[in-house]
């Protein structure tokens, strides 16, 4: 191994930066003679629009341009475009309604767009959007899931409330071996729907060059390509090679940044209208009402079981809310990120799953963090429980009698995917291990003895990343490849930036990849820059989302870096006299095999842009390579997590004692982002589980509308963290490496879970939907209090 | 934030003057609601006076029985009062447990109190405690002060000078926070005084008040089991999404009892 290559736990090279305030955000970004846009946003969750009359705002001091729906309507503006077709159970495509960058006609949830300001200063243009005078005409909101259904619901659209009704799995087949079933356990649950809330607001910068004709946008984007390719081709209508995206510095994304948003578009389209660069920033309660939300399923789910307590099938109803309308990846998260993922870290041979995602007058809903995978995690891990205490079975038993055996990979589920590797019981083992599993019963009953219930749970999950496959994903309904692409580019001295379509906003890129090419081509981290996030830079990208950005990110770099060490072969072969079969590669020299004739990866690098003796008529000069990797299946990181929780009954506080996560995210680069990336999912899931709730009451508005009542984990509400890995390597990726972005909040909300039922067990708790709140387990302590507030 | 004219006045008396001269004229102290608020565009003041130059305004003082507290005070300087820790370990624990540090860093005793927000904190100390709220015109008994929600005795123009504190037998101060903002969903201060018991709760209702049912039995006999059977109606209480009523009232009743067992 290379010094601070792979496998090194060396510190984040981006760090200094960040923590001395030197990033650079979109935020930062000012442009000479930029005006500010204010979005005016609806207040009322569904209404017609009457009448915006913009005489007044317009003619406010500073204002410079005033914009409604239709303005931008005239333009033919497209609206913003859908990802993801998913078809309905009878192959009919989904409903996909417009989706109009500033609202036309109809505002459809509070803080949909309605008009623009764009003034001298931020509070000119504040002050002039009080004077716009808007009327709408009320219409009745549609705010809960099950409800949007029912029959006479108000429509949210012209075709009404279901945007499509699918399904995966053999349903005769489960309905055969529900027949045959010793037990069936059944549980109706809520996953509950959240706010991603990165630390840094989204912010768009929109300028115009008329003498080149050329957009750029900055933005705060996880994947500038493909706002790149949805803006240009399907909103505004340029021609990428006129059009720059560039996604600085990101202060965290959660997926929430992976979406084409309306502001982004509106800026790049008012610049050359303007003609002045137009900047806008998210204050943190747009990001409330504007930002893409989070998980928001209903379920109701069995599981058909033999006397032995091995699953015979499992039959699966949810359904998904997709909001007001469907952000750029909505259709796909309850679906093949979701749905696929029921066989779990299981046998299960039979698997039928029914999906209705519907349109709701809400912020509209697309992947966060995990995205179905959580959904799927949580579903799974709640019934096993459920069927272990409908069994009599002890839940480690029942789960270790279940799991797919380490020898029976590749491993093919009912539900369309084909794990590669896994060993379940080894990360199983780990937790417990690390947990004291053994020790638990004591330590509840030292709890008990100071007035506390103490509750253990766990939660074994499998999940799909590294995504995807193209020709799969484009078969299932994405209107985009999902390949990544890297250029590594050696420079004359030997340095060597690394252009990557992946984007780094918070996972240390800069540091992972750079290890990566430190190890393979023996130079110090110290002569590698990673560059990311513009378009005018980088040769392509899909971005970074889905814990791709290493097992196929990574795997680009790979390929280039192949690349590279091919041709400098061919370099060295000529400069020390030798059959290029003979040249060996190792630590950064290059030498003829037996022989202590050598050339070090830096005098390579030089001559290959000085050839002065050189192969030119066989090899062009330059040491600069890029790779496209489309991967060969999804990767599957999974573990087990286990939970201990001590709940105070007197007032219903869960307190996350203790907790031991041990995943198999395949080959570890370094260890200690690894173990960041663990800490950050398992204090999201967590927060999931025992406090994040985005609430809306009956007409549609946002009651957790900012930090005062929207409850974001904090480090006090955590312990700390017994993390751990027990790897399988990947088999189909080079590294051998599966993803860590997401199995913290993944793995973690049924352990919690898991745990709260546990420690609730003399109370003749079941199942309790998260967020387990003080007021809903102090409730179910006290026997039958009304559960909801007002 | 909305235009406003801006003073810095250097005495209490130029001060008083500027806000009875203005009816639109708004105080600013540490500025932790105002601030927020005028950013929000939810306040529209035509003027805001800065009371952070009056010298006279900030200050502790132990003496005679009774911590006195400038104005201008910040909740970190409470906290980290060796007088007052010694003296009234209560009332610098209730400080240390404002906010976060940036909000006791800013924040003061006397912005708190005029606000009288319904989950403050110092507006139980001051109940529990039978605090005096002295003004640039007159004393104001803790009691005759806390109106209701936002609202106090303090007449406009009116600028609360110090706060003092007798200092009791025993208090201690403990709250619920609020799962998202950590303000005081319930909040319970108890103090056993010469006088007998003093019980006050902030969070639960509109405004801080006085729970007598409890303040009556503690006075009997100091000890948690003189609060048990004893409840607060969850008739009138806040309901959110946190909590409902029937809930705030059960919790006024845990941190009441282990308010008394920190109290010693």
């Amino acid at each position: 191994m290379a010094i601070d290559g792979i496998g090194a736990a060396v510190r984040r090279k981006e760090d200094y930066r960040f923590l001395t305030g030197q990033g650079n955000y979109t935020d930062d970004i000012s442009r000479p003679n930029q005006v500010h846009a204010y979005f005016v946003r609806a207040q009322t969750a569904h209404a017609k629009i009457v009448r915006i009359d913009t005489a007044n705002a317009k003619a406010a001091e500073g204002v410079v341009a005033v914009f409604t729906g239709p303005d931008m309507a005239v333009d033919a503006i497209g609206g913003l475009p859908c990802g993801w077709l998913v078809k309905n159970k009878d192959g009919s495509p989904m409903q996909e309604p417009a989706h109009p960058v500033l609202a036309i006609e109809r505002v459809r949830h509070v803080g949909d767009p309605i008009a623009v300001i764009v003034a001298e200063t931020l509070a000119q243009a504040k002050d002039a959007a009080e004077l716009l005078d808007i009327e709408l005409e009320d219409l009745p909101a549609v705010v809960g899931l099950v409800d949007a259904l029912k029959p006479g619901a108000q429509p949210v659209h012209a075709g009404g409330n279901l945007c499509f009704d699918w399904h995966i799995g053999d349903a005769d087949q489960v309905a055969a071996a529900f027949k045959n079933a010793y037990k069936v356990a059944k549980i109706d649950l809520v996953n509950n729907r959240l706010i991603a809330n990165p630390m840094e607001p989204r912010a768009a910068v929109g300028e115009y060059d008329r003498a080149t004709g050329e957009y750029t946008l900055f933005t705060t984007s996880q994947n500038p390509h493909v706002i790149r390719l949805l803006m240009g081709a399907f909103v505004l209508h340029i021609p990428e090679s006129r059009l720059r995206v560039v996604a600085p510095d990101v202060g965290g994304g959660f997926g929430s940044k992976i979406y084409h948003y309306a502001e982004e578009a509106f800026v790049t389209w008012a610049a050359p209208k303007i003609g002045r660069p137009v900047k806008w920033t998210a204050e943190r309660g747009e990001g409330f009402l504007s930002d893409a939300q989070g998980r928001d399923h209903v379920s109701h789910a069995e599981l058909a079981l033999d006397k032995d307590g091995k699953f015979l099938a499992l039959k699966v109803n949810t359904l998904a809310n997709m909001g007001a309308y469907l952000s750029t990846f909505a259709p796909a998260i309850p679906t093949y990120l979701y749905a696929t993922l029921l066989a779990g870290v299981y046998t299960t041979p039979a698997i039928y799953a029914e999906v209705k995602a519907v349109f709701t007058n809400t912020v509209p809903v697309d992947a966060y963090r995990g995205a179905g995978r959580p959904e799927a995690a949580f579903l799974i891990e709640r019934i096993v429980d459920i069927a272990a205490a409908e069994m009599g079975m002890d839940r480690i038993e029942i789960r270790k009698r279940n799991f797919i055996p380490t020898n029976a990979f590749p491993y093919q589920t009912p539900v369309a995917l084909q794990y590669d590797s896994g060993d379940y019981f080894a990360t199983l083992d780990g937790a417990m291990k690390a947990i004291d599993y053994a020790g638990f019963e004591a330590r509840r009953a030292a709890a008990a003895t100071n007035g506390k219930l103490r509750g253990i749970g766990i939660s074994t999950y499998v999940e799909a990343c590294g995504i995807a496959p193209s020709n799969i994903a484009g078969a299932l309904g994405a209107r985009a490849g999902l390949y990544e692409c890297a250029n590594v580019r050696v420079h004359p001295t030997g340095s060597v930036t690394l252009f990557t379509g992946c984007h780094s906003h918070g996972q240390g890129h800069e540091t992972t990849y750079a290890q990566l090419i430190a190890e393979r081509l023996g130079i110090g981290l110290d002569q590698i820059e990673v560059s990311h996030g513009d378009t005018n830079k980088i040769p392509f990208g899909m971005g970074t989302y889905g814990s791709r950005s290493l097992a196929v990110g990574g795997t680009a770099v790979v390929k280039a870096l192949d690349k590279i060490v091919d041709k400098a072969k061919k370099i060295a072969a000529h400069l020390l006299e030798a059959a290029e079969a003979d040249i060996e590669f190792k630590d950064g020299k290059f030498t003829v095999a037996g022989t202590d004739k050598s050339k070090s990866f830096g005098e390579i690098a030089l001559t290959a842009y000085v050839p002065h003796n050189y192969p030119l008529e066989t090899l062009e000069p330059g040491l600069d390579e890029t790779a496209f990797y489309d991967p060969k299946n999804f990767t599957f990181p999974g573990g087990a997590h286990i939970c201990e929780v001590e709940i105070d009954p007197q007032t219903g506080v869960v307190k996350v004692v203790d907790f031991a996560a041990c995943d198999d995210v395949g080959r570890v680069v370094n260890p200690m982002i690894v173990e960041g990336q663990v800490h950050g999912g398992l204090a999201q899931g967590i927060g999931q589980a025992l406090m994040e709730e985005c609430v809306y009451d009956d007409k549609g508005q946002l009651r957790s509308g900012s930090f005062m009542d929207y409850t974001m984990p904090r480090a006090d509400d955590l312990p700390s963290f017994k993390v751990s890995t027990a790897i399988t390597l990947c088999t189909h990726n080079p590294l051998g490496v599966k993803g860590v972005g997401e199995v913290g909040a993944i793995g973690s909300p049924p352990a919690v879970i898991n745990a709260v039922v546990d420690a609730l067990k003399d109370y003749g708790v079941r199942h309790i939907d998260m967020p387990a709140t003080p007021q809903k387990i102090w409730a179910i302590v006290n026997g039958g209090h009304r559960m909801a507030a007002e | 934030m909305y235009d406003f004219a801006y003073h810095k006045p250097a005495t209490v008396a130029d001060a008083a003057k500027l806000l009875a001269a203005d009816g639109d004229a708004k105080a600013l102290a540490g500025g932790q609601t105002l601030i927020p608020t005028l950013k929000q565009r939810l306040a529209k003041p035509s003027a805001v006076v800065d009371l952070s130059a009056i010298k006279d305004l900030a200050g502790i003082a132990v003496a005679g029985g009774t911590v006195t507290i400038g104005a201008m005070t910040r909740h970190g300087d409470v906290a980290a009062s060796a007088d007052i820790k010694k003296a009234l370990p209560a009332l610098a624990a209730l400080a240390d447990g404002i906010g976060d540090p940036q909000v006791r860093n800013r924040g003061t005793i006397g912005g708190s109190i005029a606000n009288n927000d319904p989950a403050a904190d110092y507006p139980a100390a001051c109940l529990a405690l039978g605090a005096t709220i002295k003004t640039n015109t007159r004393e104001i008994p803790a009691d005759a002060f806390f109106l209701g929600m936002f609202e106090t005795a303090l007449k406009p123009g009116e600028l609360i000078v110090s706060v003092s504190f007798p200092i009791p037998e025993k208090a201690a101060y403990v709250k619920f926070g609020q799962p998202a903002s950590r303000y005081a969903l319930v909040g319970v201060m108890v103090a056993k005084t010469a006088a007998g018991a003093r019980v006050a709760v902030t969070g639960a209702a509109s405004a801080v008040f006085r729970w007598a049912d409890a303040e009556a039995a503690l006075s009997k006999a100091w000890g948690t089991a003189s609060l048990d059977g004893i409840k607060v109606a969850p008739d009138g209480l806040n309901s959110d999404i946190h909590a409902a009523a029937d809930y705030r009232a059960h919790l006024v009743g845990v941190m009441a009892k282990r308010a008394v067992t920190a109290a010693g």
